[in-house]
């Protein structure tokens, strides 16, 4: 490895871990907006222009406030938690390619931060460590209200990671029609979905793969444990759920963690199913600099547009109580996953060999 | 399905009013101190204690303020007048007269207990303080001066709108000194010789005509 190659891997790390906090603050702030104009307020409008400053302030005020430690804590895991409910959330963006590839100095520099073969799973293991953070948070307070938190955690990540991963299961097998054999790479699935069925449909996922992509929505949104499925973090329930006893810098990171979180999965759905950086870049008509920042600008475009539902959806739902939360999980989306990689494989089968008596 | 329709209705719901917000149709926030809202006509505000048109206090240190009061925090102690140079056209004046506005609850009841329209309330409400002795009102803050311009505790508070400090409860005004709406349009009474320095009380509608309601 050269050290210019050292270079462009330090130089991708550092992209995407200021791509992610500058969205983080984007994002704070552009949740209150939106629900503040859902309910025809007017949102934070005093630190800088439009108020876009607030979530500056809001992590200032928290990197001075104290860090309180309750004396019934397991201090170990009770200050490990939050490390590890942050590391997952930047890890699985690692993965996500936010622009197309550029060439400078001789060097490719892919926009990602690594392009592993089996990008997909290790987003699955990461979304997985991320539940630990919450639950070793809700057990090491040694307080009841976080470990009922952590107790409702482990159960409704594990049911909604079996939606979403079936969920991408049927993306799997649809990419793999698409080209030369399967693959896990995202680089490679959005390269499949790259120009358009019958001249103006984009070959997005999102067409063939609708069920997936409803499925894989509404178990994103519990997964990263937003409302209408907040119930780990219920504070009128609950108080605060797992993070009740965390203030200062280490409430900062479980925040953090959500925020990115919440990017990171709209950056896998605008992957997986709209098709990612992929967009009219207008080559030659518009100035180099502009046609090659234009990827980028698309998949901001599309990972904002599902964020965007994230905010719309946690300004007119209201929580689900456990049972339906369950019920919702267990009893129609993975049966309805199944069913559609039933249905899909069928028709993707027929698509490829013919039907079977002809 | 009821169940997706339902939730297709909820996010139209939002939808439709954020679109409302953002193009500025629709917006509940006032933002307080550079816009206000319109004060209806009854406003409960700040107190004051009023002068006739000659100069002479209205308060004749009577009590009954104090004893209408329901949470006990007015306290007046009377004195004789001085006939050579008296305070008040009664015998007697308003020698303390002290409102302890934490305890207040602006009730108007003690507006309604004066028989000579000595205090009524004005649409004055910012008067924090961040001393518990500033928050109880003398003779000092709440007497109007001789040219009926209303003391201000803090005159150089860039919140403080001295108009308001002017504009007296309507309500009263409509009712008092019988309590009785039957004496709307009819001359006030004024224990002062000569004749009434103002006009007669206007009807609630035309109160109502009168102040233009701004914001709804």
């Amino acid at each position: 490895m050269t050290w210019a190659e050292a270079g462009i891997i330090v130089l991708r790390v550092v992209l995407v871990f200021a791509l992610l906090l500058g969205a983080t603050i984007i994002n704070v702030w552009a949740e209150r907006k939106v629900v503040a104009d859902m309910q025809s307020r007017i949102g934070p409008s005093r630190a800088g222009p439009w108020g876009i400053l607030q979530t500056v302030a809001d992590g200032l005020k928290l990197f001075f406030k104290e860090s309180v430690t309750p004396r019934k804590a397991e201090l170990g895991t009770f200050l490990l938690a939050p490390f590890l409910a942050v590391l997952p959330a930047f890890l699985i963006f690692m993965m996500v390619p936010f622009g197309a590839p550029f060439t400078i100095g001789g060097e490719e520099v892919i926009l990602q931060g690594a392009d592993l073969n089996i990008g997909l799973l290790f987003i699955l293991a990461m979304s997985s460590m991320a539940v630990y953070a919450v639950v070793l948070a809700g057990w090491s307070s040694g307080s009841k209200y976080p470990l009922l938190g952590g107790v409702r955690a482990t159960a409704q990540a594990i049911s909604y990671e079996a939606a979403m991963g079936l969920a991408m299961v049927a993306v799997v097998m649809f990419t793999a029609t698409q080209g030369d054999g399967g693959t896990l790479s995202l680089a490679e699935i959005v390269a499949r979905q790259d120009g358009t069925w019958a001249g103006f449909i984009p070959r997005w996922n999102l067409f063939p793969q609708i069920v997936a992509f409803v499925i894989f929505m509404i178990a994103i949104v519990a997964e990263t444990n937003r409302a209408p499925f907040d119930l780990v973090e219920a504070e009128q329930e609950i108080v605060g759920g797992f993070h009740t006893e965390y203030s200062g810098m280490r409430f900062a990171m479980f925040f953090l963690a959500e925020y990115v979180n919440i990017f990171s999965m709209s950056a896998i759905a605008a992957t997986l199913f709209l098709g990612g950086w992929n967009g009219p870049t207008w080559e030659g008509t518009l100035p180099a600099f502009v046609s090659a920042i234009l990827p980028t600008i698309w998949f901001l475009a599309k990972t904002y547009l599902v964020v965007f539902v994230f905010f719309w959806l946690r300004a007119t739902l209201p929580r689900l109580r456990y049972d339906q939360l369950m019920s919702l999980g267990w009893k129609r989306l993975i049966p309805a996953a199944l069913t559609w990689i039933v249905v899909s494989s069928v028709a993707m089968g027929v698509r490829q060999f013919g039907l079977p008596w002809s | 399905m009821g169940v997706i329709s339902d939730f297709l209705k909820g996010l139209g719901v939002t939808g439709g009013t954020m679109l409302r917000t953002i193009t500025g149709r629709e917006m509940v926030t006032t933002q307080y101190p550079k816009e206000r809202r319109h004060k209806p006509q009854r406003f409960h505000g700040r107190h004051v204690l009023n002068r006739y048109p000659d100069g002479m206090e209205k308060c004749i240190g009577c009590e009954l303020c104090a004893g209408a009061c329901p949470a006990d925090c007015i306290y007046v102690r009377g004195m004789d007048n001085d006939p050579h140079d008296p305070v008040s056209p009664g015998e007697r004046y308003g020698y303390v007269y002290e409102i302890n506005m934490l305890r207040c609850i602006f009730c108007g009841l003690c507006v309604e207990a004066c028989p000579t329209e000595a205090i009524t309330m004005t649409h004055l409400f910012e008067f924090s303080t961040t001393n518990r002795e500033d928050a109880i009102y003398t003779r000092k803050e709440l007497l109007m001066d001789a040219e009926g311009n209303v003391p201000h505790m803090f005159p150089d508070d860039p919140l403080i709108d001295t108009d308001e400090l002017l504009t007296a409860d309507g309500w009263v005004r409509a009712t008092a000194p019988a309590g009785s709406a039957s004496y709307e349009g009819v001359q006030m009474w004024q224990p002062t010789p000569g004749p009434a320095s103002w006009d007669p009380e206007p009807s609630q509608d035309e109160i109502d005509a009168r102040s233009e309601p701004s914001d709804g």
